[in-house]
């Protein structure tokens, strides 16, 4: 059954907004009701500090934030509870990665990321590399952002590679990697495969066990849920192998006066007081998007993304960036416009209540290999309108007009 | 008023002093990471005076014309002039609205002559919040 989008978008209070045509969800997912209900729920009714005390609001909290866990367990297909860890977003769960398991690297120890990486997929591994002395190297692409295989071989067959980092979705171009390949190249050569699943956790299913994939990353925020929460998951066996990341309360098994030992796994890694609203929040995403089927949510997104290509490749002088086949588009579309500079018209496009992104992206590797300094991102979500893409044609075109 | 206004989208199309100087006694360079703005300012000082400028640079329509706009009002003016300008100047030379949005553009401009200044003295570049203050930084 397909979408019905009209009583979708019901459910997201922030689309009342008439004035606005929001499509820069590749940033951030607005929030349907349901989601922020459960947090407010939760602090007017159950909330305390999970994991601590003897008392029933603690440990409503507990088994509530427990459930949460539960919920991410699922989302994932992950084989064990305990292989989820609440982080604060995507970024920290790969900076946890690149700071506990990569300060274990040694200096001939090599980290392989792709030039379609997000600089939170890049910076932590430049710090790991000064920290550890391991090199970071580049798996290269075309120029539709297509990974060269090639180019990851090369790099696996000087066996020093110990980690692929490379991204599930481009945030920029909107292609998929082909992670099985990758993954399996990877460990055919004794490297484990980290996947930023920032923008993909929101556009299609995710099965970390099919996959094989050893970290994957994601936030809420943008699968509709709320900020302040991200997921680290990671394999069992090696997370139990891993130092603590932050240190502080609850991480800790016991503290002596002469020093410390850490708390089992996911615990080792959630120092301090978690985001325990937040967690409640991701896990009313989570539930809120089951009520869909992924085939629905992906044939939704991909027409309105050939409806953004048929608009886009009909105005003079808009380069379209990424893959010539839509079909291998998901959740965005980036482009640049002859004579405007992004931000120019993003802010023209604003003034008409279109929301768009404009720069680098986080991606400065990316847009310098395009050969590009800044480009303009159409992004799409659930509650997207056909109706909405067709405005961004005309306002394109105004603004181009402006500026001849 | 508009943020393009037509003297805005003249001075992007038409920049005043875009080019290079023989012998420049300092010459910086400023980006704006966020959006790969940039702008190359070249000072010719003589007795702690502008004598000359040129500038080079890419980037929106509101940095650009910013850089072409002040060119126009630094030539004979003191170091201490110069320094003593401030955001609300730069604002009123523009004569058009701009939102926190679109300050570190428009600040570009300032932000890369004052820290030209700072070079030729031999000073450290100050920082975009000495600049524009911490609503437009990223």
């Amino acid at each position: 059954m397909a979408l019905t989008i009209p009583a979708i978008r019901r459910q997201f209070p922030l689309l009342a907004r008439e004035d606005l045509t929001y499509l820069d969800t590749a940033a951030t997912a607005q929030k349907p009701q349901a989601v922020l209900d459960a947090m407010r729920e939760f602090y007017e009714r159950s909330y305390a500090n999970p994991h601590r005390g003897m008392h029933i609001l603690a440990e409503e909290a507990t088994v509530a934030f427990e459930d949460a866990r539960k919920s991410v367990q699922r989302f994932l297909n992950a084989e064990h509870l305990e292989e989820i860890v609440f982080t604060k977003n995507c970024t920290e769960a790969i900076n946890l990665v690149a700071r506990s398991w990569g300060s274990q690297l040694k200096k001939k120890d090599a980290i392989a990321v792709s030039l379609l990486e997000h600089h939170s997929n890049i910076v932590p591994w430049f710090q790991c590399r000064e920290q550890t002395g391991a090199q970071v190297a580049w798996i290269e692409i075309d120029d539709e952002g297509h990974i060269l295989l090639d180019s990851l071989d090369r790099l696996l067959a000087k066996g020093d590679v110990k980690l692929v980092a490379i991204t599930a979705l481009s945030n920029v171009l909107g292609v998929r990697p082909p992670l099985e390949e990758i993954i399996c190249r990877a460990h055919a050569a004794g490297a484990l495969v980290l996947l930023d699943a920032a923008q993909a956790a929101g556009h299609g299913p995710i099965d970390v066990q099919k996959l094989d994939c050893d970290f994957l990353a994601f936030s809420g925020h943008k699968i509709y849920g709320p900020t302040g929460i991200g997921v680290l998951y990671a394999k069992r066996e090696i997370l139990e192998a891993m130092p603590p990341f932050l240190g502080g309360g609850k991480m800790i098994r016991e503290v002596r006066e002469d020093g410390f030992s850490p708390a089992d796994i996911p615990l080792r890694f959630e120092a301090g007081t978690q985001p325990v609203a937040e967690a409640i929040g991701l896990r009313a995403a989570i539930e809120w998007g089951e009520q869909f089927t992924w085939k629905d949510r992906i044939a939704h997104e991909r027409e309105l993304l050939k409806r953004a290509t048929s608009v886009l490749s009909g105005i003079d002088g808009v380069s379209l960036l990424g893959p010539r086949s839509v079909d291998e588009r998901s959740s965005c579309i980036s482009f640049t416009v002859e004579g405007i500079h992004p931000h120019d018209l993003t802010d023209i496009l604003g003034r008409k209540g279109i929301c768009m992104r404009a720069g680098h992206h986080c991606t400065q590797p990316l847009h310098r290999r395009l050969g590009i300094i800044a480009s303009t991102r159409l992004s799409v979500g659930i509650y997207n309108t056909l109706e909405e893409i067709d405005r961004v044609g005309p306002a394109i075109t105004d603004a181009r007009a402006r500026f001849a | 008023m508009d943020l393009y206004a037509e003297n805005i989208l003249d001075h992007y199309r038409n920049p005043r002093g875009k080019g290079a100087l023989q012998q420049p006694t300092v010459a910086h360079e400023e980006v704006n990471v966020a959006c790969g703005d940039a702008l190359t300012v070249e000072l010719k000082l003589e007795k702690n005076q502008v004598a000359d400028l040129a500038w080079t640079g890419t980037g929106c329509a509101i940095s650009q014309a910013g850089m072409s706009i002040l060119n126009e009002e630094l030539r004979g003016k003191s170091s201490d002039e110069i320094e003593a300008l401030k955001r609300e100047d730069i604002i009123v030379l523009l004569g058009v609205p701009i939102s926190p949005r679109r300050l570190k553009c428009a600040m570009l401009c300032l932000h890369t002559v004052k820290n030209a200044l700072r070079k030729a003295r031999g000073e450290e570049p100050q920082s975009w919040l000495m600049t524009v203050g911490l609503e437009a930084t990223d």
